[in-house]
């Protein structure tokens, strides 16, 4: 048992930092304070890391990988975090990448894993329906193979991004009749195909991060099929797998409290700090407690993965404990903020003129707090981990 | 002991209720937070016609004599509709500084407005420095001959894009958190060395920042006794909180009635989803929370005109419990309905929204629970 960091690690924290410091740009802030980013704002950093060969160092080498250790990833990520840059999206990256290089044919790695690298390409989530959500299985989007190509029909939702989307990785029933999980197939659909209409909806905090995805007679190249025909729950399986596991946020969050902590002390109570009364440090050192605890839980995971054990059940305590962290974070940060709480920070068509109210540090605070109750929602929901864990861990 | 409500009291809420279910459903009610204004002044002068706006007011004062049991009444349907027009500031808080601490004059001159929908008020107390504290005051008011001249700045001053005057604390002397010296003023808000800055606030209502620069006012702006004012701030701003403890009774209720509701339609692996156990309960618990608010909510009503220290464990005591109940109820009825829960669209994200600000009005969980600690 060893936590702490050898000679070579301290050279490679040393050497990640110097390069996000040198490299990161100044004039992309983060987007704490929010109003929302353009297309090529929320792929800037991305494109930094693919010319340095860094933006995917949890893939194998053979497909770009960068060949840390489990350690070097951790500190990468602690990097990260620390300097605020940038999160990359995951649907390429953590999600469709990983099935591609695992499950597809040469010719679609060959097709569809530069795009991803590089960013060219940028892939949403087509899984959840209207009538399919923690039951994924029960998904209705049929896919009738005709010829050489597939024919799609159905109603996607809650596709994050997908206004953006050039391509949408997605989950169709290719048999009506088997059981729910064995008539599945993962398939790769061009958003430009016709047929294919995005509808935004915008959530309570005012922005517009998910859509609604029609898909009408589109018709999708055969050589579009991830493996194998009604094998799809299985690879769509293994990408949840990596979804639960990225969604700790570990590091942001430390970063978070980091924040949390010097808002409150800015704040005064009675003329001294928030951050110095009883009642509000009890809760902050409270939350940094269950934050080190899953510091410590996601060490051992990964320390387990890289001994070879892939994330198992128990990826879903990371899931449960990281978003109720998270969630709490933004519940003190609003509450630090005070009466500028009720400030709503314009989301939409700006002129860029508006008034926001408020020191800067308070701007947003509720529609963030508003906005991370998603994160109970999705990925499998809070309750569907319990049920996992309950399940899978302790056999009940 | 007796919970039930007079014949009169059952007709002003039948009253209310038919008005805002017929004008006041949740599309009507967010093209009016969509529109330029952000408020219906229509909407407003219904109410002051079916004499809502007079309902706390004595007869003598030109009001139809009810009590906070009636504001309680009106303040839960409100929060039911998620009404945004600004009752609490102009009725409960500029109403009752004029009813419990204007003089003869004063109430002559400014209730009438109220009353006829003529004249909103807004409270302008806090101030970026002062957090929840009432008596953190750097806003300053000195005398100047006969009158006052008034400097500072005051924040998140709730409805006040709508209102033409304005309740203001300042500090006539002292230092800048004794509790004495502390001076409430009416100000018109289009005086001279009146600035405002406006903006939409999370809940969907209107807010401005205030700042006073030189400001003269006549002695007969003055309500009550210079430098006496904290005791009836503190009074008037526990009536407010047990509006706004009814308001939230109305919230949770919604948002309790749409959860089960959801629950019992909604189907996931082929049942509805309020047949999972775990829902179920949860749903037990927002009922609960519920109904520990609507207790806490009678009881603040019925002890507002008990002793100082009485009254303030009983205002409190109901915002500690509304701040953990709209929490809690606010979270989860987002949680049960799954994305759903996130969409504008949908009215539960806004009961939540409103709920959130409840907690933060006059001040949150934290600071009432140490009031109620250190009250007497
Ligand atoms: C902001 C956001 C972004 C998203 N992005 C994407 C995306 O990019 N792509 C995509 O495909 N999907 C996405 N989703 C969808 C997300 O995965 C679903 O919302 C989620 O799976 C829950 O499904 P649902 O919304 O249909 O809720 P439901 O499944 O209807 O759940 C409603 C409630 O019932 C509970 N429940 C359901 N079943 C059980 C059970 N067996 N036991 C106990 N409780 C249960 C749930 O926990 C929840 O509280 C996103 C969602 C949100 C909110
Ligand atoms: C975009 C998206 C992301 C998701 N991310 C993840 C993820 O990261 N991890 C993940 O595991 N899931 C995730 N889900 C949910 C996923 O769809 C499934 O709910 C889950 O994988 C189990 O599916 P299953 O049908 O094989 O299991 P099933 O065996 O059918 O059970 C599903 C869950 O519901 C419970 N359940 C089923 N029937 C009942 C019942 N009658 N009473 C009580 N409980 C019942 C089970 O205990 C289990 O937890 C996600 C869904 C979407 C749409």
């Amino acid at each position: 048992m060893d936590m702490s960091f050898s000679p070579q690690d301290l050279a490679f924290r040393d050497e990640v930092r110097t390069f996000i410091a040198e490299n990161y740009p100044k004039d992309l802030k983060s987007r704490r304070t929010r109003g929302e980013m353009t297309k090529e704002e929320i792929l800037t950093w991305h494109r930094i890391l693919y010319k340095k060969g860094w933006v995917v160092p949890h893939w194998p080498v053979e497909y770009g990988g960068t060949g840390w250790t489990t350690t070097q990833r951790y500190i990468w990520n602690e990097e990260n975090a620390r300097a605020e840059t940038q999160a990359l999206l995951p649907f390429g990256l953590a999600m469709v990448g990983p099935v591609i290089y695992t499950f597809g044919n040469e010719e679609q790695k060959k097709r569809f894993l530069p795009g991803i690298l590089s960013a060219d390409v940028w892939w949403c989530q087509g899984y959840s329906e209207p009538g399919a959500g923690s039951d994924l299985a029960g998904l209705k989007t049929r896919a009738v193979r005709e010829g050489d190509h597939y024919v799609v029909n159905g109603h996607k939702i809650w596709t994050t991004l997908a206004q953006y989307a050039d391509w949408m990785f997605c989950l169709v029933r290719t048999d009506a009749n088997a059981k729910a999980q064995e008539g599945i197939s993962f398939l790769l659909i061009d958003m430009k195909t016709p047929g294919i209409t995005v509808r935004p909806i915008i959530t309570m905090d005012g922005a517009h991060e998910v859509n609604e995805v029609f898909l009408e007679d589109v018709k999708v190249p055969a050589e579009n099929l991830i493996g194998e025909e009604n094998k799809g729950w299985t690879y769509a399986k293994f990408l949840l797998g990596n979804e639960r596991s990225g969604i700790a946020g570990v590091s942001r969050s430390k970063k978070a409290i980091e924040r949390l902590k010097s808002i409150a002390t800015a704040e005064l109570v009675d003329g001294s700090p928030l951050l110095k009364t009883d009642e509000f440090s009890r809760k902050v050192a409270e939350l940094e407690i269950d934050l080190t605890a899953l510091e410590v839980t996601e060490l051992r995971t990964l320390a387990a993965e890289s001994k070879g054990a892939g994330p198992g059940p128990e990826a879903s305590i990371l899931k449960i404990k990281g978003t109720e962290i998270q969630q709490r974070i933004t519940e003190l940060t609003l509450e630090a903020v005070g009466n500028y709480g009720h400030v709503n920070v314009p989301t939409g068509d700006l002129t860029g003129n508006e008034f926001v109210a408020g020191p800067d540090y308070s701007n947003g605070s509720a529609q963030n707090y508003f906005n991370m109750r998603k994160t109970s929602i999705y990925g499998g929901s809070n309750e569907i981990q319990h049920n996992i864990i309950a399940k899978m861990v302790l056999g009940l | 002991m007796d919970f039930s409500f007079t014949e009169e009291q059952t007709l002003l809420r039948n009253t209310v209720q038919s008005l805002l279910g017929d004008k006041y459903d949740f599309d009507t009610r967010r093209k009016i937070v969509k529109s330029a204004e952000g408020w219906s002044q229509p909407m407003w002068q219904q109410f002051a016609e079916l004499g809502l706006l007079a309902a706390p007011f004595s007869e003598e004062l030109g009001g139809l004599g009810g009590g906070s049991i009636e504001t309680m009444i009106l303040m839960e349907e409100f929060g039911r509709h998620l009404v945004v027009e600004p009752f609490v500031e102009t009725v409960v808080l500029a109403g009752g500084f004029l009813r419990e601490g204007g003089s003869p004059a004063q109430q002559e001159a400014h209730i009438p407005g109220i009353i006829g929908g003529e004249t909103v008020w807004a409270f302008a107390y806090a101030e970026p420095q002062g957090r929840y504290n009432l008596a953190d005051l750097a806003t300053t008011a000195k005398k100047d001959g006969e009158g006052y001249t008034i400097n500072g700045y005051k924040a998140v001053v709730l409805g006040a894009p709508w209102a033409q005057k304005l309740i203001v604390t300042a500090r006539t002397s002292g230092g800048q958190r004794d509790r004495d010296g502390v001076s409430i003023f009416i100000v018109d808000k289009n005086a001279p060395g009146v600035s405002t800055r406006d903006y939409p606030t999370v809940d969907g209502r209107r807010a401005s920042e205030i700042t006073f620069e030189n400001i003269k006012v006549g002695a007969d702006a003055l309500i009550g006794a210079e430098g006496k004012g904290l005791p009836l701030v503190e009074k008037i701003t526990d009536q407010a909180i047990a509006a706004l403890s009814a308001e939230a009774v109305g919230c949770m209720g919604e948002l309790n009635k749409a959860t089960v509701e959801y629950c019992k339609t909604r189907k996931q692996f082929g049942v509805p989803i309020g047949k999972f156990q775990v829902l179920q309960h949860r749903m037990v618990d927002m009922f609960m929370a519920y109904e520990q608010s609507v207790s806490m909510t009678y009881m603040v009503n019925l002890k507002l005109d008990e002793n100082e220290a009485e009254r303030t464990k009983a205002a409190a005591g109901a915002k500690v419990q509304i701040g953990k109940a709209g929490r809690f109820v606010g979270q989860q009825a987002v949680q049960l309905h799954g994305g759903m829960g996130m969409t504008d669209e949908l009215n539960v994200g806004h009961y939540f929204k409103r709920l959130t600000m409840i907690d933060t009005q006059f001040g949150n969980v934290d600071h009432q629970l140490k009031r109620y600690s250190t009250a007497a």
